[in-house]
């Protein structure tokens, strides 16, 4: 069954939940009894047939923080960049933020449209060797809000990992959320038969930051994700007039490195403040080819080279 | 009808949101300077955190892990201030452990924010307002849901300059006319840097983006308030940055936008 099916009502928990059937939104429901049964709750079928679609898929990173604005977009969408430059290389970039996706523009895609084809779902392609999903490209307008509840984006993330058509797929970087919630369980769930080689913990150097990525941390060791390691971004500003330095986020407990200390996870690297990747950004071009010399590029450059060999020995 | 029938936000005379389609605009950060201008200008302020994964508040206003208590008239909330002037309800108060992750689907987080707004003792406040977590979700359907009874006044939407950013709070516009909250305004958080060692100012989230966003919305536009690392470092340590900081500039962006918010409640 649909994890919401049509006829359920407004506040319909999910099939797979443990109130399915017994909430008061229940009452009424025609599927109330087969849920209440616990027969709706055997393990999703879609678990294994996404196992079967996701062969072809090598490697499965997440990008995650418990933050919201640290740059999570902004590194899946470089790290993609960065990997689809060898050009022997397949590259996926999955964007499963249903309410704010930033990956179409960020990737310069804004206003494409997914296709059906006899395979599936189309992906859209940036480069030859670099595909991308989001629903930003199901939106028909810049305003269109996405206002669903849990149920109904759990949805929609598995149609994301049942029914794209990947082909074949070096690396699928999974572009999440901030949060602990609904999202990033569903991945979680879905991928538990295909499997998840790791995640990348972004965070920006101030506690207000931190106190929320230790959470996602704590997460991924609940759910069993390994962690790849964490990137401190916002590291810095250097001023392009007097080249003096400030800490603009400040790192008032340490920054990411006595996080990373206490918690014995490898620091993948600090990433400076430059005006320049909101720009990149802002106008879909990835500023690894825009400003290449900039020390924000040198140093995405360095930890995606980081990633690339830490992806197979991981915590 | 007495105020337990109507509910605990009976003695509230106004609701507000701080809303944003993006994460990490300074929902928090905004929602507490408000908080704290309208405490100055002698108004009891409630704050209810509704981002029950990443609850920013409890440090921003140096509240620790107090316990939170029962009364008749529901729970009460974590006073800021000895005087009880600020009120402030936060999952964070209730985690024992404040790294322990709330891993919670959809529905267990309406129901947690059904009880924020119904179950809280907030007594007599002249404004609560509610800091929510970016999106547009279960959260926010949840708070609307259950101020349903009681009137919001509006919300106040954040943005950085920035298109990625203004992108997602054009959605979360469109949110608010379909839920048919009034928009109060959009503030541009961390809107140009001035360098502290040679005062050149730089843009490094991009320029103009929310005054840009509020004319193609049509929606006023209440201000700008620059990148300001005493802002942040204070906000670290849960001091209070108006007291501390009465001559920046960033002041005086903050205090513009507090009376202008003011005025169109009043009106």
């Amino acid at each position: 069954m649909a994890d919401v099916p049509n006829d359920a009502p407004e506040h319909c928990p999910g099939t797979s939940s443990d109130q399915a059937g017994k909430s008061s939104a229940c009452q009424g429901c025609p599927n109330q009894n087969i849920c209440a049964s616990g027969a709706a709750k055997a393990p999703d079928p879609a678990i294994e047939e996404i196992r079967q679609k996701l062969t072809s898929v090598k490697h499965k990173i997440l990008v995650l923080s418990g933050k919201g604005g640290v740059g999570k977009s902004t590194f899946s969408a470089h790290l993609s960049h960065a990997l689809a430059s060898d050009d022997s290389k397949e590259i996926a970039l999955l964007d499963v933020d249903i309410c704010g996706p930033s990956i179409p523009k960020i990737m310069g895609l804004e206003g494409e449209q997914v296709h059906q084809s006899g395979s599936g779902w189309s992906p859209v392609y940036v480069e030859d060797n670099l595909a991308v999903m989001s629903i930003g490209f199901l939106l028909s307008s810049p305003d269109d809000a996405v206002i669903w509840r849990g149920p109904k984006k759990n949805g929609m993330i598995k149609q994301f990992l049942r029914d794209v058509d990947w082909g074949e797929v070096d690396y699928l970087i999974v572009d999440t959320p901030p949060g602990t919630s609904d999202e990033h369980l569903s991945i979680v769930q879905y991928l538990s038969g295909a499997g998840i080689d790791g995640a990348v913990i972004i965070t920006t150097p101030q506690e207000v930051s931190l106190q929320d990525v230790r959470k996602e941390i704590r997460f991924c060791k609940k759910v069993k994700i390994p962690v790849i390691g964490v990137i401190e971004n916002m590291s810095g500003f250097v001023c392009p007039k007097c080249k003096n330095t400030s800490q603009i986020f400040p790192p008032t407990t340490g920054g990411a490195q006595r996080m990373c200390e206490e918690l014995n996870l490898p620091l993948l690297g600090r990433v400076p403040l430059d005006p320049r990747i909101g720009r990149s950004c802002d106008e879909g071009r990835s500023f690894l080819t825009e400003v290449p010399d900039s020390p924000a590029a040198v140093a995405y450059q360095n930890i995606v080279q980081i990633c690339h060999r830490r992806k197979v020995s991981v915590h | 009808m007495d105020s337990s029938e109507k509910g605990s936000l009976a003695q509230v005379k106004h609701v507000v949101l701080v809303l944003s389609g993006k994460g990490g605009v300074g929902k928090s950060t905004i929602t507490t300077e408000l908080a704290l201008a309208l405490v100055h200008a002698g108004k009891k302020v409630g704050i209810l955190d509704v981002d029950l994964c990443g609850p920013s508040i409890p440090r921003m206003l140096s509240v620790g892990k107090p316990e939170v208590h029962q009364c008749d008239a529901g729970w009460v909330p974590v006073y800021a201030d000895p005087q009880q002037k600020l009120a402030i309800m936060s999952i964070g108060f209730l985690l024992e452990d404040s790294d322990e992750a709330v891993i919670w689907r959809g529905p267990k987080k309406t129901a947690l924010i059904g009880q924020f707004v119904s179950d809280v003792a907030w007594g007599e406040l002249d404004i609560l307002l509610v800091d929510t977590p970016p999106g547009t979700s279960d959260e926010h359907l949840a708070v609307l849901e259950n101020l349903r009874k009681h009137r919001v006044d509006g919300a106040v939407l954040v943005t950085t300059p920035q298109a990625v950013s203004t992108g997602d709070v054009r959605r979360e516009i469109t949110f608010c006319k379909k839920t048919a909250v009034k928009i109060l305004g959009i503030v541009e958080n961390m809107s140009g840097f001035v360098c502290p060692h040679c005062s050149e100012c730089s843009n490094v989230f991009s320029k103009g983006g929310g005054e840009e966003l509020a004319k193609l919305t049509g929606s006023v536009f209440l201000g700008s308030v620059p990148l300001d690392p005493l802002l942040t470092a204070t906000l670290e340590e849960g001091r209070d940055f108006l007291q501390a900081f009465p001559e920046s500039s960033t002041y005086t962006a903050i205090s513009q936008i507090v009376n202008t918010v003011l005025s169109s409640l009043d009106a």
